[in-house]
């Protein structure tokens, strides 16, 4: 008669799953990045004459940061909590002003046309300027654009633009383009 | 007589363990699926500045990190204390980027290499000039997807 082999105990298997499963609850990050997300412009060919980079006066904004965090959004300075309501004029120009950015008509496919701004931001900064202040002031451009692009898709659409499906964002993303310019750095001269 | 007498009769049927294990070892997989290592060691002290209009990073294994700060402080006596890039591992300089974008470029299949995201993970209280270097390096890699990490700011 062949021997009984002893049942092997597996009543502990729990607890070393158990400890398993407290070092990997400890090692994970589940974390999510978050962050503003920006394209560059491509390096301009060195061929390449700097031309046609003339941009009507009116359809463009400076915002300027200084090596002191200060800034200046057109000719005035101003504090970041006022830059918003600034860039929110500047782009959506409610009364048809000549001195902010003219408007041109545009067909988007699978909309129809539609008015959309010729304004372009344009951010320069300094190399003194500490990242944060910069990131506060693109947080307050993106912030602008975000708030133009719901009320837009709201009374388009009346949803808010991250409710809508993947076509209408497109067509919100056309009727309300993100048009910053990160200008090129200027060497700038210590006075 | 009293209602939690214990009947030696009526006594419950003890509950089967034999489950708990498989479904501790559930849990476990998803951990284990779920869990990525951090590969790198932080070198430099990196806090993210606030901000509240962040979007969500799209593709994780697409993306690559720069981080840029003051070197933590073990490593100040041989560094120093002034803002440095680290990639991967080790401290780099603005030149080196070309090498490194060029390498995790060569990491990623084909189709995915255009959306490639470099996520720039500065401290808040870095300079813009060395920022403004990296970028321009990146340009000239025609790496041109970027990300400002950023925490979101409590509303």
């Amino acid at each position: 008669m062949a021997k009984k082999t002893p049942e092997i105990n597996s009543s502990s298997t729990a607890d070393i799953a158990f400890l398993l499963l407290c070092y990997f609850l400890m090692t994970t990050t589940m974390n999510q990045d978050m962050g503003l997300n920006r394209r560059l412009p491509p390096m301009p060919d060195k061929n390449q004459k700097v031309e046609d980079q003339k941009v009507n006066r009116r359809n463009i904004i400076i915002v300027k940061i200084n090596s002191a965090d200060r800034l200046l959004a057109g000719s005035e300075p101003i504090h970041v909590s006022q830059l918003r309501d600034k860039v929110k004029e500047f782009l959506s120009n409610p009364a048809n002003n000549p001195e902010l950015p003219e408007k041109q008509e545009i067909d988007i496919e699978g909309y129809g046309p539609c008015m959309v701004s010729k304004g372009v931001i344009s951010l320069q900064n300094d190399r003194g300027t500490s990242y944060q202040a910069y990131i506060a002031v693109q947080n307050e451009l993106v912030g602008a654009i975000n708030e133009l692009r719901d009320e837009w898709s709201m009374s388009n659409f009346g949803k808010k633009y991250a409710q809508l499906d993947e076509e209408k964002q497109a067509i919100v993303r056309k009727a309300i383009p993100q048009n910053i310019s990160e200008a090129e750095p200027k060497d700038i001269a210590k006075k | 007589m009293s209602k939690f007498s214990k009947g030696g009769k009526k006594g419950m049927p003890a509950i089967t363990t034999s489950s708990l294990s498989d479904i501790v070892f559930m849990l476990l997989f998803f951990f284990m699926v779920t869990t990525t290592m951090r590969e790198t060691e932080n070198k430099v002290v990196v806090k993210l500045p606030e901000a509240t209009e962040v979007a969500k990073l799209e593709r994780k294994d697409l993306t690559s990190y720069i981080n840029i700060g003051t070197p933590v402080r073990h490593l100040q006596a041989q560094y120093g204390n002034d803002a440095r890039i680290q990639l991967n591992d080790s401290f780099k300089t603005v030149d080196e980027i070309r090498d490194f974008i060029a390498a995790e470029r060569d990491a990623m299949s084909e189709a995915d290499r255009q959306f490639m995201t470099v996520a720039l993970r500065a401290d808040e209280n870095t300079r813009m000039g060395i920022v403004t270097d990296v970028k321009q390096e990146l340009r000239r890699c025609s790496a041109l997807k970027i990300m400002y990490s950023a925490r979101k700011a409590a509303e």
